[in-house]
């Protein structure tokens, strides 16, 4: 399916989440409603605890929400279960994490060929497409070192290269300046910015970086399990 | 992703040595140890494993293992002898003397008898070290198994009828040397002639320890025993029916299964402990890794997968490592030991038991982490 402008990458209806049962029930989302678009950078944005984490993991598949319709890239995740909804994952979500999460024992290049290596590339071939990508971030110099000789903004930029070397059409990322210091951070979002972003890939990032907000496209404030408010960039 | 679940397993030096060593230990520890009692328990059958060129033992029916010798009668060799499909039957006499050294100082030996005519049981020519086995028949010879003439002469070279013990009054000449498997009494072994063994011994009434026979060209062994049993009364055995009722007596009535046991199956919660722990932390350690896999595609069946091959491959070093360890011992502790006769026996067996008591740890530690990473939510990438 080729995407439009037109045609929403993610649409949430009525998506509720509920965490534990009887008197320690948490309602962590109220009924959301949310459409986010191909071809834009849309910040999730709030106070901590406010269900962007929450928001997210239902996107992307990790979680189900209690109640509500979850479409994700013209799929319905709600019907989605097992084994289909780890390869649509696999196949169409790239992920950029907090803390990076890249696998201490790989190389840089060896890590950005991992989602490659999922969906059984060749070892040889996925390491030489993930070594293109990171030249492209701007560590080609840094291919064959361990993620502990890197510093947090080069290691964050392999993490990029390794949610993108696949080609999904969806990449999530979590916080991904919270770790690093504000020129680094700045210099992650603009590569996003710079690498993601494209006409049918749809781009969403969690952060409550103030600092990071004028590289979105749409901003999205949540507060306690609820959309506040959706203001798109002039 | 296996080339990835390699490289996440030795990644971390440390840990993967903690596995491969805890590993490693459990197999040692269960291999030698295990070798060593199935070594003790074969050197009780020495003799009987010594003692060839016959089918059959016959002994009284109460005898219970080979040095349970309650003496035959010798009109029971002519009854052995009378019974049909028995091709012949010799007399072996098995005991114990005191043999007096030139020193003065005493020392007990494993006295066996062979019949004069024909020295049935004598040791074949490939285990006779030195001297002519005929050499028997000369008056007062005696052949001694290395591991005595060892203990009682030191590293002194043989030289044939230089050496003589005396045994109840009596010289007996060393006029041969000869391989004999370890006994379990490390006793030295001394061969003569039936008729000699008598005159080594105090006087007794009866002397015939054991009738060895053979079974007529055709005739089944157990058949020609079963038959000697029903008309003469006695036990008649075949060397593979002794050898397991001997090691039978042992194992029921010692202690000598239970400590080994005890030993082998510390090795084994030993082995568990460490590598389960082990391998259990490094799972734990790497969960964020797992779910960032998850999160990524990688389905349950596959990780599971990555965590099996991990196991099975610290499995694989920790157990040829842990055997390779208990085959030096054993080789090592042969050479070395000169004097005293060997209780290392590694049957496949062993290595077989040891490999599926192993593949057991390694399964266990894998399935404890297993569960950790099955009920890994994906989202946990996220916190």
């Amino acid at each position: 399916m080729t995407a439009t402008a037109t045609q929403a990458a993610i649409r949430l209806t009525g998506v509720t989440k509920e965490f534990g049962t009887g008197d320690a029930r948490v309602t962590a989302l109220h009924e959301v409603d949310l459409e986010m678009p191909y071809g834009e950078l849309v910040l999730l944005v709030g106070p901590s605890g406010c269900g962007k984490t929450t928001l997210i993991s239902i996107v992307a598949g990790l979680l189900d929400a209690t109640a509500g319709e979850v479409e994700v890239l013209g799929e319905n995740l709600t019907r989605m279960r097992g084994g289909r909804k780890v390869r649509f994952r696999g196949d169409n979500i790239g992920f950029v994490f907090q803390q990076y999460n890249l696998l201490p024992a790989l190389t840089a290049a060896e890590n950005a060929s991992v989602p490659l290596l999922i969906a059984g590339w060749d070892r040889k071939k996925a390491v030489a497409k993930a070594a293109e990508l990171l030249d492209a971030v701007g560590l080609g110099a840094r291919l064959n070192s361990y993620p502990n000789q890197l510093s947090g903004g080069q290691q964050q930029r392999v993490a990029i290269a390794r949610a993108l070397v696949h080609g999904p059409r969806l990449l999530v990322c979590d916080e991904p300046t919270a770790a690093l210091d504000a020129a680094s951070g700045r210099t992650v979002m603009g590569l996003i910015r710079q690498v993601a972003v494209e006409a049918d890939r749809a781009v969403v990032v969690v952060t409550h970086d103030s600092r990071v907000y004028d590289f979105g496209d749409r901003i999205v404030s949540m507060s306690d399990g609820r959309i506040e408010s959706v203001k798109t960039r002039e | 992703m296996n080339w990835v679940a390699l490289k996440m397993l030795t990644g971390d030096k440390t840990k993967y040595f903690g596995i491969v060593f805890g590993v490693s230990f459990a197999a040692l520890l269960m291999g030698q140890q295990s070798a060593i009692f199935c070594g003790l328990m074969r050197n009780t059958t020495s003799q009987i494993r010594d003692v060839q060129g016959a089918d059959l033992w016959v002994m009284d029916k109460n005898v219970q293992f080979i040095d349970d010798v309650k003496p035959l009668s010798e009109n029971d060799l002519y009854r052995v002898r009378g019974v049909p499909g028995v091709k012949w039957a010799v007399r072996l006499y098995k005991g114990l003397g005191r043999a007096r050294l030139t020193d003065g100082n005493f020392q007990q030996v494993i006295i066996l008898g062979l019949d004069n005519a024909t020295l049935v049981g004598a040791p074949a020519p490939w285990r006779v070290l030195h001297g002519n086995i005929e050499d028997l028949r000369q008056p007062d010879a005696v052949f001694i198994d290395e591991f005595g003439w060892r203990y009682l002469f030191g590293a002194e070279p043989f030289v044939a009828g230089a050496k003589t013990l005396e045994l109840n009054d009596r010289r007996a000449v060393i006029v041969g040397v000869c391989h004999c498997n370890p006994t379990f009494q490390t006793f030295p072994i001394l061969y003569c002639t039936y008729s000699q063994a008598l005159q080594f011994i105090p006087q007794e009434r009866k002397t015939l320890s054991f009738v060895l026979a053979k079974a007529e060209d055709g005739e089944s062994p157990e058949a020609v025993g079963e038959r000697i049993t029903e008309q003469t009364g006695h036990k008649a055995l075949t060397d593979e029916q002794f050898f397991w009722t001997t090691i039978g007596y042992y194992l029921k009535r010692t202690g000598i299964p239970i400590n080994f046991g005890i030993t082998v199956t510390l090795g084994f919660v030993v082995g568990c402990a460490i590598a389960g722990q082990t391998f259990y932390l490094f799972t734990i350690e790497n969960l964020k890794q797992f779910g960032a896999l998850k999160a990524m595609g990688v389905g349950n069946l596959r990780l599971v997968g990555m965590i099996l091959l991990q196991a099975a491959v610290v499995g694989v070093i920790g157990y040829g490592i842990g055997i390779g360890g208990a085959a030096l011992f054993g080789y090592v502790f042969e050479r070395a030991v000169k004097t005293a006769p060997p209780a290392f026996y590694f049957s496949w067996h062993i290595l077989a038991l040891t490999g599926g008591a192993v593949a057991a740890i390694v399964t266990a530690a894998a399935l404890v982490s297993m569960r950790r990473v099955l009920f890994l939510e994906a989202g946990v990438v996220f916190r």
